[in-house]
C-alpha cells in the first residue's frame, strides 16, 4: 500500500486560517508589550487572504481526504459569505473593545479558529468532518461568548450556551452513531445509496431525528432556541454581531449539505420535521419578540424567526428550494450586519445603553442613522422594495412549487405579525420625543453602515449577480 | 447468553437517556451537568465502537478516537467557563444561574 498524501488544494484556506491563528497566537503570547491591535487587523488580513484563495480555487466539485471534504460552488459561495461576515464582525468589535478599555488578542484569533471550524463544516463530505467542524466552531464559539471575564452576565451567557450547545452535539453525535449502525458508512453518498435500498429503516430514522435536532440548535430553530435569548443578551455587543452571522450561515450550510447529499431519498421523512420547526421558529420569532424591551434580545428572537424563514426553503427539498435559502442568508447577514452596526452605535457618554427606548428620537437627533437603522428593520420585515422582501419571496416561492401551501401561508402570516414590532422601533425612532443623543460613530462603523444599508436598498436594481451566483451554488448540490 | 449488538446499544442507549436526565432533572450544581455531557459523549462511543465491530468496519473505532479527543477539550473549556463564572458569581448551584430572563 502506497502512502500518498491526499489532495490538498481544496483545503488550503483551512489550512491557511489555522496555520495563521496558530501563528497569531504565538505572536501574541511571547511578545511582552500590548499588541492585541496589531493582532486584529492580521486576523482580518488573514481571512481576506482565505477569502481571496477560496475565490481562486479551480471550479467544479473537487473531494479530498477519502471523501471527507468537499469542494462545489455551493462550498465556495457560502465559505466567502461566511469570511466576510467574520472579517466584518473583526472589524466592528475593534471600536468596542477601545471604549470598554478591554483588549485581548485572543479575541480575533479566536474569531478566525470558529471561521476555520465554519468552513470545515461547510465542505464536510461524511459524518466525521461534519462533527469536527462543528465542534472546532463550537468550542472556539462557546469561549468567545464569555470573553469579558468579569462580566457575570457574559459568562453566565457562556456557561448557557456551553451546557445547551454540548447536550446538542452529544444528540448529533448519537444520531450519527444510529446512522452509522443502520447504514454501515460516514460518509453522505454512501449514506444516501444505503437509504434507497433500506426504505423506511426505523433505527436510520430514527437517528435521523438526533442528527437533525442537534443541527437545528446549531441554527437555532424552535424547539431548540433555548439559548438564543440569553446568550445574546449577555454577550458583548460585538460577539453577538457576530453570533448573528456567521455561525448561522456555516450551520444553515452544513444542514442544507447533510440533508440534500445524505438523506435525499429518504426526504419525505425529513421534510415534516422541518416544516415543523420552521413553522416553530417563524412563529415564536414573530409573538416573542413583540414584548422586548432589550434590543439585543429581540434581534435573537429576530433571528430565531429568520432561521424559521429560510428553513422554508429547505423544507421544500428543491434545487429552487436551496437557491432560495442562499440568497436568504446573504441578504440576511447584510441587514444583521447593519442593525448591528447600529446597536454598536448606542453608547452615550456614560457608557452602551440596550433598551429600544433609548433610540427614541434618533430620526431627529442623528438623521442618517435614523434613516438607514429604519431601512434595515423595514428589510428584515420584508417589506419591498427593500431585499428582505427578495429574501422571503424566493423561499416562498419554493414553498409553493413544492406545493406546501400551509407553510407558505402560516410563513406569511408570521411576517406580518414579525413586522409589527420591527415598525414599533421605527416609530420609537421617528415619533416619541428625543432622548439624549449618542456619541458619534466609530468611522469604520459607518462605512460598514452605508455598504450594508446601500446593498439593501439597490438589490431591486441590480438582483443578477447575486442570484446567479446562489443558482450556481444550489445546482452543485444536484 | 451470548452477548450481541443489541446489548450494546441497549447499555449505551441507557447511559445515553441518563446523561440526558442528568442535564435536566439535576438541580444542585453544574458539574454534574459536565459529568452528565461526558457520559453521553462515552454512550455514543459504545455505540460506534460496537458498531464497527459489527459491520467489520474500522471507520466507527476512530470516529470513537476522535470523540473522546473532542470530549477532553470540551471538558477543559466547560470547567474553564465555569472557574470564571464562580469567580464572578461566588456560586455554581444551577438555580443562579438565571440573571437572564423572558
Amino acid at each position: 500500500m502506497t502512502e500518498t498524501l491526499p489532495n490538498l488544494v481544496p483545503a488550503i484556506p483551512e489550512i491557511i486560517l489555522g496555520c495563521g491563528a496558530m501563528l497569531l497566537l504565538m505572536l501574541g503570547a511571547f511578545r511582552t508589550k500590548d499588541i492585541s491591535e496589531g493582532i486584529y487587523s492580521l486576523c482580518v488580513l488573514l481571512l481576506l487572504v482565505a477569502g481571496a484563495v477560496v475565490l481562486f480555487i479551480p471550479g467544479g466539485t473537487q473531494v479530498t481526504f477519502d471523501g471527507g471534504f468537499v469542494f462545489d460552488e455551493f462550498a465556495r459561495f457560502m465559505k466567502i459569505l461566511t469570511m466576510g461576515a467574520s472579517a466584518l464582525a473583526i472589524i466592528m468589535s475593534r471600536s468596542y473593545f477601545r471604549a470598554e478599555k478591554f483588549s485581548r488578542f485572543e479575541y480575533p484569533i479566536l474569531i478566525v479558529l470558529a471561521t476555520a471550524g465554519m468552513m470545515l463544516m461547510i465542505s464536510a463530505g461524511n459524518m466525521m468532518s461534519l462533527y469536527m467542524g462543528l465542534e472546532l466552531q463550537s468550542l472556539a464559539l462557546y469561549v468567545v461568548a464569555a470573553i469579558q471575564r468579569d462580566s457575570t452576565r457574559a459568562t453566565e451567557a457562556g456557561l448557557k450556551y456551553f451546557v445547551l450547545g454540548a447536550l446538542a452535539s452529544g444528540m448529533l453525535l448519537y444520531g450519527i452513531s444510529l446512522i452509522y449502525g443502520f447504514t454501515g458508512s460516514m460518509e453522505f453518498t454512501e449514506i444516501a445509496h444505503a437509504a434507497t435500498n433500506d426504505h423506511g429503516n426505523i433505527g436510520l430514522v430514527f437517528g435521523l431525528v438526533f442528527l437533525l435536532a442537534g443541527l437545528a440548535f446549531k441554527v437555532s430553530a424552535v424547539p431548540f432556541h433555548m439559548w438564543t435569548p440569553d446568550v445574546y443578551e449577555g454577550a458583548p455587543t460585538p460577539v453577538t454581531a457576530f453570533f448573528a452571522a456567521a455561525p448561522k450561515i456555516a450551520a444553515m450550510a452544513i444542514f442544507i449539505r447533510t440533508m440534500i447529499t445524505a438523506f435525499p431519498t429518504i426526504a419525505n421523512d425529513w421534510q415534516q420535521i422541518i416544516v415543523f420547526i420552521s413553522i416553530a421558529s417563524m412563529v415564536l420569532g414573530a409573538f416573542a419578540a413583540i414584548g422586548q424591551r432589550n434590543i439585543k434580545r429581540l434581534m435573537a428572537y429576530s433571528s430565531i424567526g429568520h432561521m424559521g424563514f429560510a428553513l422554508v426553503g429547505l423544507a421544500a427539498g428543491s434545487q429552487a428550494g436551496v437557491r432560495g435559502v442562499i440568497i436568504y442568508l446573504a441578504i440576511y447577514v447584510a441587514m444583521t450586519v447593519g442593525t448591528f452596526v447600529c446597536i454598536l452605535a448606542m453608547r452615550r457618554s456614560d457608557g452602551m445603553v440596550e433598551d429600544i427606548d433609548d433610540l427614541a428620537g434618533l430620526g431627529k437627533n442623528n438623521p442618517m442613522m435614523g434613516f438607514l437603522l429604519a431601512m434595515l428593520l423595514f428589510s428584515l420585515a420584508g417589506i419591498p422594495p427593500l431585499a428582505g422582501f427578495f429574501g422571503k419571496f424566493y423561499v416562498f416561492l419554493a414553498a409553493i412549487e413544492a406545493e406546501l401551501y400551509t407553510l407558505a401561508i402560516i410563513g406569511v402570516l408570521a411576517s406580518v405579525v414579525g413586522a409589527f414590532y420591527y415598525l414599533r422601533i421605527i416609530k420609537i425612532i421617528y415619533f416619541d420625543e428625543p432622548a439624549e443623543r449618542f456619541v458619534p460613530m466609530a468611522s469604520e462603523l459607518r462605512v460598514i453602515l452605508g455598504v450594508a444599508a446601500l446593498f439593501i436598498i439597490l438589490f431591486i436594481v441590480y438582483p443578477s449577480p447575486l442570484i446567479s451566483a446562489a443558482g450556481n451554488a444550489a445546482s452543485s448540490l444536484f | 447468553m451470548e452477548i450481541g449488538l443489541g446489548h450494546f446499544l441497549t447499555v449505551a442507549a441507557i447511559l445515553f437517556t441518563l446523561g440526558i436526565f442528568g442535564i435536566f432533572l439535576n438541580r444542585r450544581n453544574v458539574i454534574v451537568i459536565l459529568m452528565s455531557i461526558e457520559l453521553m459523549l462515552l454512550a455514543v462511543n459504545i455505540n460506534l465502537v460496537a458498531f464497527s465491530s459489527f459491520l467489520g468496519d474500522l471507520t466507527g473505532q476512530v470516529f470513537a478516537l476522535f470523540v473522546l479527543t473532542v470530549a477532553a477539550g470540551e471538558a477543559a473549556i466547560g470547567l474553564a467557563i465555569l472557574v470564571v463564572y464562580f469567580r464572578n458569581r461566588g456560586s455554581i448551584a444551577v438555580e443562579d444561574i438565571s440573571s437572564m430572563k423572558g
